[in-house]
């Protein structure tokens, strides 16, 4: 195995991995962003780093990604969305990340343009998920380009796809994955999830592929989040005794005490992951308190496993 | 079918502002099927612009207001009344408006806006179907254009978008044309057609303008 990345390396070892998830936003000032990093070094093999999320104009993704891995020490994941770059721009952003230093991609679609904050402009999906899997293996192994235009000093990427393990019907998702699988994608990160059985059928389903598999988690900040969650993210349900125990402690113990059962109920939930199912890894999105990302790992290291 | 709807009466007004005299000029083909620029509505116009206090050299219909032949036709059946007016109205696409500036060489105001390439299901009710991208895959697809029919232009499977079957462009009210495709090529049992990767399209022909001069046809 060449050595592309530590996320490469700790997947091919079997070890069970968490991955943290890093937003920026519309601004010039990386004070957070770096400070997030921080927070999450040390706890997760890499964070993602998200490309214009939910297609609202941010900062892009692939300045931060370096300057994480320069001034923190953290391994990144590049988030590359097809919805605002065509394949030039895209040739162009994944030379330049190559270039400095960034390890892991993940190729995504990315979510529809009217859903953003400049709902106006014209969306560009010159290619899909699926084929931008396509177009870097083509980068990576043959040197070319997508018109087979050689590449001098061709990048080296460990790629990852993702997928909704909650998706209804579930077949047409399966059938994309296999797709990505055998391109040559290298790991799969999930859609939030709150749901062990959703996670398990997934598996079920999933089992013929080769491609490990990080499960999405999203500890809930507040009770209003859960009901977006619930309202706006497809195939993302968030069980109701989940919410219930939340508002209890809310009720009782206030702020805290919510954080706390955030704590026992993420953390139970990763070991129940880690446990029952052949997760390779659990990647933590966590956007406005990643503070809590180091406490549900302990709390999910805590009954270690065998 | 080009899919037309009428701009908004106050838009035209301000759009008809700086003209004195006005003919309006219909389409007899799609615009008459959808109702934005037939005969009737042309009339209704005209009738609601003099309401206005704006002055009517006449109006017409095209039989097809996209045929420059037809179209000169109109002009010459039309002619005193037609060449009186300093702007027309044009009740029809942007392919009819064009064709009556280019044959007539009038100011032209569009009285519609072309929304898209579609079916009509009845009057009133119009799905979009094609992008005219050039190089049709519609046999691999079950009949069901992902171009025309999926907000991301998808080639190779649903997004996360979907639930259901719905898509989450346009809050869950249409149909997610992969899940739409899924289901299609399982019941004619042709799943191996889902399976297949498509690589990234040649989209050149949607990147340019485009003629046909095909020898031969004259």
């Amino acid at each position: 195995m060449n050595k592309i990345s530590q996320l490469q390396e700790a997947l091919a070892a079997k070890r069970f991995i968490f991955t943290g998830e890093i937003e920026p936003v519309k601004t010039t000032d990386l004070t957070e962003v770096l400070e997030t990093a921080r927070i999450l070094k040390g706890h997760v093999v890499a964070t993602n780093v998200t490309d214009n999320p939910t297609a609202f104009a941010y900062m892009n993704s692939l300045v931060p990604c370096y300057m994480i891995q320069e001034k923190v020490g953290l391994e990144t994941i590049y988030q590359v969305t097809t919805r605002d770059r065509n394949r030039l721009a895209l040739v162009a952003d994944l030379l330049a990340a190559s270039a400095l230093g960034i390890k892991n991609v993940l190729a995504l679609t990315g979510d529809h343009t009217t859903l953003g904050d400049n709902p106006k402009t014209r969306a560009v999906y010159d290619l899909d998920s699926t084929q931008l899997v396509y177009m870097i293996r083509q980068m990576i192994d043959k040197g070319v380009d997508l018109e087979g235009h050689p590449i001098h000093n061709p990048p080296k990427f460990f790629i990852g796809g993702a997928a909704n393990l909650g998706a209804d019907p579930i077949e047409p998702e399966v059938i994309k994955i296999e797709k990505k699988a055998n391109l040559g994608v290298d790991f799969i990160q999930t859609q939030v999830t709150y749901d062990i059985e959703a996670v398990k059928n997934f598996f079920k389903l999933t089992s013929h592929l080769k491609v490990p598999i990080v499960i999405g988690i999203c500890p809930l900040k507040s009770l209003a989040m859960a009901e977006w969650m619930e309202k706006n993210v497809p195939g993302v349900s968030v069980p109701p005794e989940m919410v219930e125990r939340l508002a209890k402690a809310k009720e009782t113990g206030g702020k805290e005490a919510m954080a706390e059962e955030n704590l026992q109920i993420f953390g139970e939930f990763c070991r129940e992951i880690r446990n029952t199912t052949p997760a390779a890894g659990i990647h933590v999105m966590a956007v406005g308190f990643e503070w809590i990302v180091p406490k549900i790992i302990e709390r999910a290291s805590l009954k270690a496993i065998g | 079918m080009i899919i037309t709807v009428q701009k908004p009466y106050d838009k035209l007004l301000e759009l008809l502002a700086p003209y004195k005299k006005i003919f309006v000029m219909g389409c007899g083909d799609c615009a008459t099927i959808c109702q934005t620029g037939g005969e009737q509505e042309v009339r209704e116009m005209a009738n609601r612009l003099v309401e206005s206090g704006k002055v009517l050299t006449g109006r017409g219909t095209a039989e097809v207001g996209c045929d420059q032949r037809l179209v000169r036709l109109a002009i010459r059946k039309y002619e005193d009344n037609f060449n009186a007016a300093d702007v027309v109205l044009v009740m029809s696409c942007g392919s009819g408006v064009q064709t009556l500036t280019e044959v007539s060489k009038k100011m032209c105001i569009p009285g519609c806006d072309t929304m898209f390439c579609g079916t009509i299901e009845r009057i009133g009710k119009f799905f979009e179907r094609c992008r005219a991208c050039g190089d049709c895959i519609l046999y691999e697809t079950g009949g069901i254009c992902p171009i025309a029919r999926c907000s991301k232009e998808l080639l190779n499977g649903p997004c996360g978008g979907q639930d259901d079957g719905k898509c989450e462009v346009g809050l869950w009210q249409k149909d997610c044309a992969w899940v739409l495709i899924y289901n299609r090529l399982k019941e004619i049992n042709r799943l191996d057609l889902l399976k297949k990767f498509r690589p990234p399209k040649d989209y050149s022909n949607l990147s340019k303008y485009k003629e046909q001069i095909r020898e031969g046809l004259q």
